[in-house]
C-alpha cells in the first residue's frame, strides 16, 4: 500500500467550487436586496440609475419611523431586562444550592428555543387576553424579554461552568463578601458571555415577526410587522431600502460584539 | 492554632451510598508550624484543607482556629487564605492588582496596601512584575504570585494545596526552600497539602500521614520514617522491606519493618549468621549506592542498598544482618 495516500478532506476535488457557490447562495439575495434599494426605478426588477431617493422616502414615512421606534425601545427594554434575568438565572443554576433538578429546569428554560414559535406566539397572545392585559408596548416588552432570556441565558451558562467555581473561591478565601465577589470577580469575568448573550437577545428581539404580529396592536407596530404588511401591497424599493438599514445596523452590532469579545479575551 | 476534633465529612451523591471522605479525624496544628497532610489522592486531605478553608462545612465534629469554633464561619470571615493547586489568579487584574485583592476586601488603607503589595512582591522576588496580568507570567512566577497573593493578608494560617505540583522538577525544588524560607520569615503556620512523601519530608516540621479518610500517624518527618506505625506509612514513607515474621523464624502475626539503608548483606561464606539466609537475586547499580535484591530462603523478597557493597554477583548466597535497634515490628 505505498503510494496511497491518506484521505484528507481539505484536498476533495471541487471542494473551493463547492464552497463558492454555498457563499453564492448565502449572500446574493442580500448582495441584490442592497443594490435595488439605491436603484431609481419604482420596479424592483429594471435597474434605472443609482438614487437615495427610497431611503429618503423612508426617512420621510412617519409610519416606518415609528415602526422602527418600537421595534429599537422593544428590543432595548427585552435586551436589559432578559440579560439581567438571565444572568441571575445562570448563576442560580451554576453556583445556587439547588442539588436536584438543575438539568430539568435548564431544560425548561430552554424549551422556548425548540417549541415552534408560532405555538408561543398563540399562547402569549391567549395570556395577555386570558388576563385581560392589553397594553400595546408594554405587552410587547413582556413577551420579548420572555423569548430573549434562553438566547441570553445558555452563553453565560455556558462561560461560568467553564469557569469553574476556584476563581470565586479564591475572592471569598481573600475576604470578599458576595456582593464584592460578583462585583469584583465574578461579573467582570462574565462580561464577554454577557455581552454575547445581550447582543443575542437584542438581535433576537429586533427580528422578531410571528411573536409580534400576534401581540402587537395599532400603535404597537414593530418594524417588521410593518414591513409584512408593506410587501401585502407589493414588493416597494422602499422594502429594499428599510432591509438594507437593518443589514448595515446588525452588521455593526456584530463587528461590535466581536471587537467586544476580542478586548475581553484574557488568555 | 487549629484544633481539629474528630471530624467527619460525607458527601452525598446522586444515586450511590454516601462517600466518607474523612473519618472522625482529630488533629492538631500548632502556632508556626509547616504541618504537612500527606497521602495518596483520595485519602481526604485535600477535603480536611477545605473543611479548614471553610468552603466545606464538616459532616459532624468541630474545627477550632485561634481558639474560637469556625464552624459557622464562612471563607472570607476565616484568618485563613489558600494557595491553590491551579494557583486560581484573577486574570482580569494585574499582579498587584492579585496582590493587593485580600487587603482590599479588609478595607485596608491605601497606603497599608501599597506597601503590603510590595513588600510581598520583594519576599516572593517579583519586583518589577506588578503591571503583568498573570497570563504573561510562566507557571514558576504564577506560582510566587499566588503565594505572594495569600501571605499579603497576613493571615495566621496559609493553606497550601498541593501547590509544587505543577511545576517541573528543579523549580519544584527551588520553592520548596523557598516556601520553608518564607513559612521561617513571616512565622505563619502552613499547612501543606502533598501526595509527594519526599517534599513532604524535606519541609514539614511535622507529617499527619492520611489514608481513605483516616489519619494514621502524626509526627516530624524523622519520627515517621525511623518509627512507622503502620505497615502503610512505613511502605508509603521512603521505601521499606515488610518481611513476615515467619519468613526471619520469629511471631507469624507479626511484620518486620527494615529500611534498605540498614541491611548488610554479606557472603554466606564468611559464616556470619544475621536474620536470615537467601541469594541475591537482582543487583542494580545507582551511582554512589548499590541496591541489592535479596530472595530469603523462606521464599520473602527483601532490598538492601548499601554504600560501595561487596563484591557480591547475581545467585550468590548470601546472609543478611541488620541493628536489632532499625527495625520495626508491626501487628499483621
Amino acid at each position: 500500500m505505498t503510494g496511497a495516500k491518506p484521505f484528507d478532506w481539505r484536498h476533495t476535488p471541487g471542494l473551493s467550487a463547492y464552497t463558492a457557490l454555498i457563499f453564492v447562495f448565502f449572500y446574493a439575495p442580500l448582495l441584490i436586496l442592497v443594490i435595488y434599494a439605491f436603484n431609481s426605478s419604482r420596479l424592483v426588477t429594471v435597474w434605472a440609475g443609482f438614487s437615495f431617493k427610497w431611503f429618503v422616502a423612508v426617512a420621510n414615512n412617519n409610519s416606518i419611523r415609528d415602526a422602527a421606534f418600537n421595534s429599537v425601545i422593544i428590543a432595548i427594554v427585552a435586551t436589559i431586562a432578559s440579560t439581567a434575568i438571565a444572568t441571575a438565572g445562570a448563576l442560580a443554576l451554576e453556583r445556587g444550592r439547588l442539588r436536584f433538578g438543575r438539568s430539568a429546569a435548564t431544560a425548561l428554560i430552554a424549551m422556548p428555543l425548540v417549541v415552534p414559535e408560532i405555538v408561543v406566539a398563540i399562547t402569549t397572545l391567549i395570556f395577555f387576553s386570558g388576563l385581560g392585559m392589553h397594553h400595546g408596548l408594554i405587552n410587547l416588552m413582556i413577551a420579548h424579554t420572555v423569548f430573549c432570556i434562553p438566547f441570553a441565558l445558555l452563553p453565560i451558562q455556558a462561560r461560568l461552568r467553564d469557569m469553574g467555581g476556584t476563581l470565586e473561591e479564591a475572592g471569598r478565601d481573600l475576604y470578599a463578601d458576595e456582593w464584592r465577589l460578583f462585583r469584583r470577580v465574578t461579573l467582570p469575568l462574565l462580561l464577554p458571555a454577557i455581552s454575547a448573550g445581550a447582543i443575542m437577545a437584542f438581535v433576537v428581539s429586533l427580528d422578531d415577526f410571528l411573536i409580534s404580529m400576534m401581540v402587537s396592536s395599532a400603535g404597537s407596530t414593530t418594524l417588521p410587522v410593518y414591513i409584512y404588511g408593506m410587501m401585502r401591497l407589493g414588493v416597494t424599493p422602499e422594502v429594499n431600502a428599510i432591509s438594507t438599514i437593518l443589514l448595515a445596523v446588525s452588521i455593526v452590532f456584530v463587528a461590535a460584539a466581536l471587537l467586544v469579545g476580542r478586548r475581553n479575551r484574557f488568555a | 492554632m487549629i484544633d481539629i476534633q474528630s471530624v467527619s465529612k460525607s458527601f452525598v451523591t446522586r444515586d450511590a451510598d454516601p462517600v466518607h471522605a474523612l473519618n472522625e479525624v482529630s488533629l492538631e496544628i500548632y502556632d508556626n508550624e509547616f504541618f504537612t497532610l500527606l497521602g495518596p489522592s483520595g485519602c481526604g486531605k485535600t477535603t480536611l484543607l477545605r473543611l479548614i478553608a471553610g468552603f466545606e462545612a464538616p459532616s459532624s465534629g468541630v474545627i477550632r482556629i485561634a481558639g474560637s469554633n469556625v464552624a459557622a464561619l464562612p471563607p472570607q470571615k476565616r484568618p485563613v487564605n489558600t494557595v491553590f493547586q491551579s494557583y486560581a489568579l484573577f486574570p482580569h487584574m494585574s499582579v498587584a492588582e492579585n496582590i493587593a485583592f485580600g487587603l482590599e476586601m479588609q478595607n485596608a488603607p491605601k497606603s497599608l496596601i501599597d506597601e503590603r503589595v510590595r513588600e510581598a512582591l520583594e519576599m516572593v522576588r517579583l519586583e518589577g512584575f506588578a503591571t503583568r496580568r498573570p497570563a504573561q507570567l510562566s507557571g514558576g512566577q504564577q506560582q510566587r504570585v499566588a503565594v505572594a497573593r495569600a501571605l499579603a493578608p497576613k493571615p495566621s494560617v496559609l493553606l497550601l494545596d498541593e501547590p509544587l505540583s505543577a511545576l517541573d522538577l528543579k523549580l519544584r525544588k527551588g520553592m520548596q526552600s523557598e516556601l520553608k524560607r518564607l513559612q521561617r520569615e513571616t512565622g505563619i503556620t502552613f499547612v501543606l497539602v502533598t501526595h509527594d512523601q519526599e517534599e513532604a519530608l524535606a519541609m514539614s516540621d511535622r507529617i499527619a500521614v492520611m489514608r481513605s479518610g483516616d489519619v494514621l500517624q502524626v509526627g516530624t518527618p524523622r519520627d515517621i520514617y525511623d518509627n512507622p506505625q503502620d505497615r502503610f506509612v512505613a511502605d508509603f514513607i521512603g521505601e521499606s522491606n515488610l518481611l513476615p515474621g515467619a519468613a526471619l523464624g520469629r511471631d507469624p502475626a507479626k511484620t518486620i519493618v527494615v529500611r534498605p539503608e540498614h541491611i548488610v548483606v554479606s557472603p554466606a561464606s564468611d559464616g556470619a549468621r544475621g536474620h536470615a539466609r537467601g541469594a541475591v537475586s537482582a543487583i542494580t547499580f545507582l551511582g554512589s549506592d548499590t541496591l541489592y535484591e535479596v530472595v530469603l530462603e523462606e521464599g520473602a523478597r527483601l532490598h538492601s542498598r548499601s554504600r560501595g557493597g561487596a563484591a557480591l554477583a547475581t545467585g550468590d548466597m548470601v546472609v543478611v544482618d541488620w541493628a536489632r535497634d532499625v527495625e520495626r515490628e508491626l501487628a499483621n
